[in-house]
């Protein structure tokens, strides 16, 4: 570890790999810092991703690829099914990944642009120079270490503290946190092809059950609640526990892992002087699905580069860094977030009654694209008196 | 004061993200409490954990 960087990002996630890759690219000294001692592990995700967003960042490589997707079934309360996408779309709809190896490409790609990665090293503190963000201190192997940077990159994940050490209030509310559990159960009859979402009041309060199939009888089966939803005796894994017992009784289950998935709304503003926040730590992740790993890697990606133009003009302070902030905010992730927190805010506390009448309304419907805009739009046309409830929601469209 | 159990902790950072004292971390493997942070009155972290890994100890 050297003393000084063009660039430091804290956080080994797809934001901090994307990050740091596209500043290196850009001919910047980069350090990244990974507090955990392997990359992507333990996984926290369900590794759900659209094809075209991924190919925005990366060629597919069968190596992290667990299983391709070419529909998604919605399931309501009483068990009717709305499938979305066909037999004719050819694979194109999503990829389930294999995040371990999947996020260890990411940073060894950083690494291949000349970033440097520390892992097992953990930002503790920034370092605050006339209340300016100019590095952080390093814990690694027992040392500490202070390295300055010109710029530092927060991509902390969902449990990130740098920006909040630096004076920036990121604190989810307890009902917009959706604490998570998921096992991977193999040995069980799915649809390899489909990913399934279960959407009920009663088995996944504010939140929805997910079946991502992993291969050959094995899927991630997991859940997520509203904070506000959980306690003792009905947390995430006890809903869990249940679903899986009622669905898949003869599974057996490999792998348990935990989550937190963000669905407020994003930081008011993701720069600083001398920082910027992307990804989960700036919290990013959709409101209604939970995916982050897209608006991660894209925020990441974007980071890098205005970071790189912000010092070749030798201006990194907040005004300069703000590119960041609009770039994202009114382009199409930032439209998307914000269409999508509406949708969860009108959808989110219907009962289990509404549900299951809307889905049936939709028995007739086919849809091919799997987005929530084109899902929504046919749930309005099925249900005209959805218009009357959520005015709102419709100019959102 | 908040008791972590160790042994049912996953390690995962739902709690950290909504402490409104910033008084939790993920350190090392292990999730880690600043008791002078912390006021062990809000119980956020306890509600929302999905294993069931933070309690609260009377005083
Ligand atoms: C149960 C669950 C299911 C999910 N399913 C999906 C899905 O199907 N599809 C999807 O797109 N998204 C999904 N997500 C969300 C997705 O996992 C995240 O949005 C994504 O990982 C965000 O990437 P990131 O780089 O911002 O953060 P992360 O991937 O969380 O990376 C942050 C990294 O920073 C490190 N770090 C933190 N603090 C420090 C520090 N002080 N010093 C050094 N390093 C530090 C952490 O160890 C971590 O490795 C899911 C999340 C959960 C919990």
């Amino acid at each position: 570890m050297k003393e000084a960087y063009d660039v430091l990002v804290v956080g080994g996630g797809p934001g901090g790999a994307l990050a740091a890759k596209a500043a290196a690219e850009q001919g910047l000294s980069v350090l990244l810092v990974e507090k955990r001692p392997a990359i992507g592990a333990p996984v926290r995700c369900a590794e759900g991703i659209g094809k075209e967003a991924l190919a925005e960042f990366i060629e597919p490589d069968p190596k992290w690829i667990a299983a391709d997707l070419d529909k998604a079934v919605l399931i309501g309360p009483d068990g009717t099914k709305f499938t979305i996408g066909n037999n004719h779309s050819g694979g194109k709809v999503g990829y389930v990944l294999d995040r371990k190896v999947f996020d260890r490409e990411l940073v060894w790609q950083a690494a291949e642009a000349g970033a440097e990665i520390q892992v097992h090293a953990r930002a503790s503190a920034p370092i605050m120079i006339d209340g300016k963000v100019s590095g952080a201190v390093i814990h690694q192997h027992g040392k500490t270490y202070e390295v300055r940077a010109k710029v530092v990159i927060a991509a902390d994940g969902v449990e990130s503290k740098f920006a909040k050490w630096a004076g920036i209030n990121t604190t989810v509310p307890l009902t917009e946190l959706e604490t998570c559990a998921q096992y991977i159960v193999n040995d069980i009859d799915i649809d390899e092809r489909a990913n399934l979402f279960y959407i009920s009041y009663t088995d996944a309060p504010w939140g929805y059950i997910w079946v991502f199939p992993k291969g050959h009888r094995c899927a991630n089966v997991g859940i997520g609640i509203a904070g506000t939803k959980s306690g003792e005796g009905h947390r995430a894994k006890d809903y869990l526990d249940r679903f899986v017992a009622r669905e898949f009784p003869n599974g057996k289950i490999t792998e348990l892992i935990v989550g937190g998935v963000s669905v407020c709304k994003p930081l008011e503003c993701t720069v600083a002087d001398n920082l910027i926040i992307v990804g989960d730590a700036a919290r990013l992740s959709d409101p209604i699905t939970g995916g982050g790993i897209y608006n991660a890697m894209y925020t990441g990606k974007l980071a890098g580069e205005v970071a790189a133009a912000a010092l070749k003009k030798g201006d990194t302070s907040k005004m300069a860094l703000m590119v960041y902030d609009t770039t994202w905010r009114e382009g199409p992730l930032g439209h998307a977030l914000a269409r999508n927190y509406a949708v969860k805010e009108s959808f989110i506390k219907m009962d289990d009654a509404k549900f299951n009448s809307i889905i049936h309304s939709m028995s007739d419907l086919s849809l091919d694209e799997i987005t929530v805009k084109s899902l929504v739009i046919a749930i309005f046309k099925a249900n005209p008196w959805l218009a009357l409830e959520l005015p709102r929601l419709l100019m959102t469209l | 004061m908040i008791h972590i159990r160790r042994d049912v902790c996953g390690y995962c950072g739902a709690c950290v993200s909504v402490c409104p004292r910033g008084a939790l971390e993920l350190i090392d493997a292990y999730l880690t409490v600043d008791e002078t942070l912390c006021k062990s009155k809000c119980k956020i972290c306890s509600t929302v954990c999905p294993l069931g890994a933070i309690e609260l100890e009377e005083q």
